[in-house]
């Protein structure tokens, strides 16, 4: 619903952009009360793309609802995945079983949308304040993840690898080549993007001292992830609340005191690098083992057995029909998503479905403290602090 | 500080007033009645043990056979100490609840979705209005009463908002 704005002089005037602006990363209206070329209040708007999936997962077994994850943040597919995996998990209490080979599989892969999905900002944030070449650069190391992506699970943007117990299949042959073939190019690659945007002085006139928000507020309005991290406040759900294999790896976690456009821009750029570091230790740690929890009650049956033992297939239509048993009560789990914290809180009453699914939408949050970003600004900084702020709309709306 | 530990606290303070508790897969969830969240969440942001200054998420679920009909759910966090836990209020269809914003900005636009998704009206809210759904939408669709795949009346929506001239198309009739 519009907020009425009542206009107190003629200097002032009331504009729109969006919802189709290219800028605005999907369809974000952004009603602006502008005195001559500063902002005085804005209203982002949004909801266009509200597909009502928390809806559609009250009608769904858990893991019919696994392929609408991907869904939500498409640009990082892998993340969404896991973080449901892990919810639905924790809700069985099966979270600490996970075998070790999966884990490694899910950090892998996590890590890489983690790149994948921050090559996208970057590209399309610099794209946004004028910087073409960025976009070129940043698309052809993101084909590389794409490429490995296809080659683990067949697909290039929804996965649904990432399951219920493990991962779909384990990796196949010739992948962890690719990744080390990857792993060593990527640090040069980031180089190359610095040397385009750290210190041109367009770029730090277009970011720096733009859309400030303070360590406090950065908390208080409940930001996620590097823009929170832009603002100071050290906080990392892989390090804080640690899950999967995280605590065995070594890495820093980014943090930025300036809490401008800038300061989230440095905070990914080395998150991509921590992201290669993580990646390093895998290749090296990995173990062999299965990719599955062997718990036939929560698990499908893999599709050989199926084929052969009719047993396991009653078994198999049972699970799929009416969905496996989760003990009823409710938990949630957040997970760092390359965007924020994205997390799932289930409500079971002990059925094959959830009772309610509330997802926590980093985007959705992140949106919400843009009014006390861009106020005081000018006109032309909204563009630049949507890019930093790196929304995407399939899980702000959901 | 472990869960009991800061249930106990909690209890200290708000004994009289929490309806109940538990513990599920290490996550404490305490209800409280809703006269009293907004001084215990008051409580829980501001005591120097517990700084629980992180609005994670807020939501309802719904329980149509109840009378007092939905549970607010709050999943707060402490950044300093590194807790979490979950805080939950009762409420009946037509009765609204205090509002957290003044504590936690963030709860700005979950209280409006929360609004716009289950009808709840929270007092004291800045700017309660529908979020998700468009403004003159009637009815709100995660109660568990509004069917999965809309009302019959959800079409007279789209029909009025098809531009002047426009041919309406004939839509496919509903399942049962």
């Amino acid at each position: 619903m519009n907020k009425t704005y009542e206009v107190n002089n003629e200097r002032e005037v009331v504009i729109n952009v969006g919802p189709q602006h290219p800028a605005t990363h999907g369809v974000l209206r952004y009603v602006v009360k502008l005195d001559g070329e500063r902002i005085v209040d804005s209203d982002p708007q949004v909801g266009f793309l509200h597909r009502g999936i928390e809806k559609l997962a009250e009608y769904m077994t858990y893991q019919q609802f696994n392929p609408y994850t991907d869904r939500l943040d498409y640009l990082a597919a892998m993340n969404n995945n896991l973080a449901y995996a892990m919810a639905v998990e924790k809700l069985l209490g099966i979270d600490k079983d996970i075998p070790e080979r999966a884990q490694y599989i899910r950090v892998i892969m996590a890590e890489l949308g983690r790149i994948a999905s921050h090559l996208v900002w970057l590209a399309t944030h610099a794209l946004d304040i004028g910087a073409m070449t960025v976009f070129l650069y940043c698309f052809r190391e993101r084909e590389y993840i794409l490429d490995m992506y296809e080659m683990a699970c067949g697909n290039r943007l929804t996965y649904n690898y990432i399951r219920i117990g493990g991962v779909a299949r384990d990796l196949p042959n010739g992948f962890m080549e690719k990744l080390s073939e990857f792993v060593k190019l990527f640090p040069k690659k980031l180089k190359e993007y610095h040397t385009l945007l750290t210190k041109n002085r367009i770029w730090l006139k277009r970011t720096k001292g733009v859309g400030y928000i303070s360590k406090e507020d950065a908390i208080n309005y409940g930001i996620a992830g590097p823009c929170t991290r832009g603002s100071g406040v050290d906080w990392d759900l892989r390090r804080d609340m640690p899950y999967l294999v995280y605590p065995e790896l070594n890495f820093e976690v980014p943090v930025y005191d300036d809490g401008d456009v800038y300061a989230r821009y440095l905070v990914r750029m080395d998150e991509m690098l921590q992201s290669n570091r993580i990646l390093e230790q895998c290749i090296e740690k990995i173990p062999s083992g299965p990719a599955m929890i062997d718990a036939p009650q929560y698990v499908w049956e893999p599709k050989e057995r199926l084929m052969m033992n009719n047993y396991a297939l009653m078994k198999h239509f049972v699970k799929v029909v009416k969905g496996i048993k989760a003990p009823a009560g409710e938990v949630y789990f957040g997970a760092e998503n390359p965007k924020g914290e994205l997390g799932f809180y289930i409500y079971s009453t002990g059925e094959g479905k959830p009772y309610r699914l509330k997802i926590r939408a980093p985007s959705f949050i992140n949106i919400s403290a843009m009014p006390k970003m861009v106020k005081g600004g000018l006109i032309a900084d909204i563009i630049s602090v949507i890019g930093s702020l790196d929304f995407v709309f399939g899980e702000c709306d959901r | 500080m472990t869960n009991e530990e800061l249930f106990e606290k909690i209890k200290s303070k708000f004994g009289d007033y929490i309806i109940e508790h538990d513990t599920f897969r290490d996550e404490l969830s305490v209800t409280i009645k809703k006269e009293k969240l907004v001084e215990l969440m008051k409580f829980l942001h501001d005591d120097p043990e517990l700084q629980f200054d992180y609005l994670v998420m807020m939501t309802a679920v719904d329980f149509p056979e109840r009378e007092e009909r939905f549970d607010l759910v709050y999943e707060i966090r402490s950044i300093p100490h590194k807790m979490i836990m979950r805080v939950k209020t009762r409420t009946k269809e037509d009765e609204p609840v205090d509002s957290v914003v003044s504590i936690w900005h963030s709860a700005n636009w979950d209280e409006r979705e929360t609004y716009d998704m289950f009808g709840i009206k929270f007092n004291n809210h800045p700017d309660l209005r529908r979020i998700l759904m468009p403004e003159d939408w009637e009815g709100y669709p995660l109660r568990k009463d509004y069917p999965l795949k809309g009302k019959p009346e959800d079409d007279l929506w789209l029909d009025k908002h098809l531009p002047e001239g426009q041919i309406k198309k004939p839509r496919h009739t509903r399942m049962p």
